[in-house]
């Protein structure tokens, strides 16, 4: 990650991060409790008895993020198999009512997840984590997109881009094109785009590839693409939150573990990983 | 007819035709109509027919002569030249795009002479869609044109040699004539594939609509909202491609039969 970048993701999204990190803080758990501590019985993912499988079926952009939690589950459950399977999330939810079986479902926005919810196929489902767009530009910028000065509040996007640039955004009908699209016309950029991506790492990729001079990706996104590309916060992100719910499935053949694997998303411990991981908390 | 012929047949039949019937009775058949009045369906089929075409027709022009080279030239070498050309049949296209993008792209070894001297830059391109399903489907066209060109009797290119016509002459009044239904074969079949093109494409060519939205890319992106849309989408494909290989089939391989 740049960091010379990361200075200018400033405003709300940073905003939020910090009011969340003090939040957690507060709690006094995070890092001075040890993991597998007692201190939140019902959701200890240690609970002793978890076996079987569980599959949960979660958005591509938290395939990091939950791969720890497999991990971490398993660990403390060594009877516990833990399938997982990611996608875009109307593949998920499309994937829920024509009948797979699964234990949990993570969406990265909420229409999906009312689709399942609608179908009477899951309920109360808890939103545990926040993402917005950011401007990402490859390694030595060579579309030559302009670049605000930094320390400044951040920009409409219409100041980084116009109709010469090539640019990649998710397709409209997947959760990020939607956003992508609130925030170009908002900007009244809804002509920029060159390409409409089936899905967030795909534009990604082209980005990494130098192959657009920019795209718009989640900020988790770049936080897991890692080193090489500068981002920057623009004022239209505000518009496109994303809202990520997680709920066990009705259908659920293994429900206890399905509520721990839930109870870990919501955790101080499964919080503070998705911070990590880029993620605006939103549980507190 | 013997059973353990007959009995896995019927099965294979069953096999691969039970999908297009469930697609058939879980059509919207009332929303067709609409589905084809939207413009970007329109697009989407023209774009995806016209680049199938080009696609074919660049196939042809490389394939038929790599085929030759491959089952009646001498050049060393050639078992491996032949794996080589058929690589893209079994790569998942996906890489099949990022690999055109690390040769063709903006910053690719080719792509980046091309901008440099020339200004051209071929993703998200309609060009990128025909690069992308020629490098697809042309193997097709090789395999089929290569077994045909096997097949045929080389003795009457040997005849044709001693009547004193060069290897062009033979080669265009002989060979070609008569593998002919091997090149109609093989030309239907890379048609096909290229239609069909989804990961390459989308990689390579990227998505947008009228320049390289082709309709598989209308379909899948459509399954992500409206499942029956793209049902409607894929019944309009499957019907566009039935009705073409028809027609060829009885222009062309009923001719070349008679």
């Amino acid at each position: 990650m740049s960091r010379r970048a990361a200075g200018l993701v400033a405003g709300p999204v940073a905003g939020l991060v910090a009011v969340a990190l003090l939040a957690l803080s507060g709690c006094g758990t995070v890092g001075d409790a040890p993991p597998g501590g007692a201190e939140r019985g019902p959701s200890e993912p240690g609970d002793p008895g978890l076996t079987g499988t569980l599959t949960v079926l979660a958005a591509a952009s938290l395939t990091d993020v939950f791969t720890g939690f497999e991990e971490r589950l398993e660990g403390a459950n060594p009877q516990l198999e833990v399938r997982l399977s990611f996608a875009g999330s109307s593949a998920l939810a499309t994937q829920v009512l024509q009948g797979a079986p699964a234990d949990v479902l993570a969406t990265a926005d909420e229409a999906q997840m009312a689709r399942v919810v609608e179908a009477g196929l899951a309920s109360d489902p808890q939103v545990f984590a926040g993402n917005s767009l950011l401007l990402v530009v490859p390694p030595g910028n060579p579309g030559g997109i302009a670049v605000p000065s930094a320390e400044a509040e951040p920009p409409s996007l219409a100041e980084y881009l116009d109709d010469e640039a090539i640019v990649a955004v998710c397709a409209p009908e997947v959760p990020c094109g939607a956003a992508a699209a609130t925030v170009l016309d908002a900007a009244g950029l809804s002509g920029a785009p060159d390409t409409y991506e089936d899905d967030v790492r795909a534009v990604l990729t082209k980005v990494q590839l130098g192959e657009v001079d920019a795209g718009l990706v989640y900020h988790s996104d770049v936080i897991a693409a890692g080193d090489g590309l500068d981002f920057y916060g623009f004022a239209e992100s505000e518009l496109a939150f994303n809202r990520y719910p997680v709920a066990s499935l009705s259908g659920a053949a293994n429900p206890d573990a399905a509520r721990a694997f839930v109870d870990l998303v919501l955790s101080d411990e499964g919080q503070e990983a998705l911070l990590r991981a880029g993620f605006i908390l939103q549980t507190r | 007819m013997p059973a353990p012929l007959l009995v896995p047949a019927a099965l294979g039949v069953a096999f691969l035709v039970l999908p297009l019937i469930g697609l058939l009775v879980r059509a919207p058949w009332s929303a067709i109509g609409p589905a084809l009045a939207r413009p970007e369906v329109g697009e989407a089929l023209r774009l995806s027919v016209v680049s199938a075409s080009l696609a074919t027709v660049l196939s042809l022009l490389l394939g038929v002569p790599l085929a030759w080279v491959l089952a009646r030239s001498r050049v060393r070498g050639r078992s491996v030249l032949r794996a080589l050309v058929t690589v893209p049949l079994v790569l998942p296209p996906v890489v099949g795009g990022v690999a055109l993008f690390l040769v063709l792209g903006r910053q690719g070894i080719v792509g980046s002479w091309l901008d440099d001297a020339f200004g051209i830059t071929i993703p998200f391109t309609t060009t990128a869609v025909v690069i992308a399903e020629t490098f697809v489907a042309m193997p097709f066209l090789v395999v089929s044109v290569e077994g045909a060109l096997r097949a045929a009797d080389a003795r009457f290119e040997d005849v044709a040699a001693t009547l004193g016509a060069d290897r062009w002459a033979t080669f265009r009044r002989v060979t070609l004539p008569m593998v002919a239904p091997g090149v109609v074969a093989g030309a239907v079949l890379c048609w096909a594939r290229a239609l069909g093109e989804f990961g390459a494409t989308i990689t390579f060519a990227g998505n947008f609509p009228g320049t390289t939205q082709t309709m598989p890319l209308a379909v899948y992106l459509a399954l992500q909202r409206d499942p029956e849309a793209a049902i409607v989408l894929s019944l309009v494909l499957l019907a566009v491609s039935l009705a073409t290989l028809l027609l060829l089939r009885d222009r062309w391989l009923g001719r070349a039969a008679a």
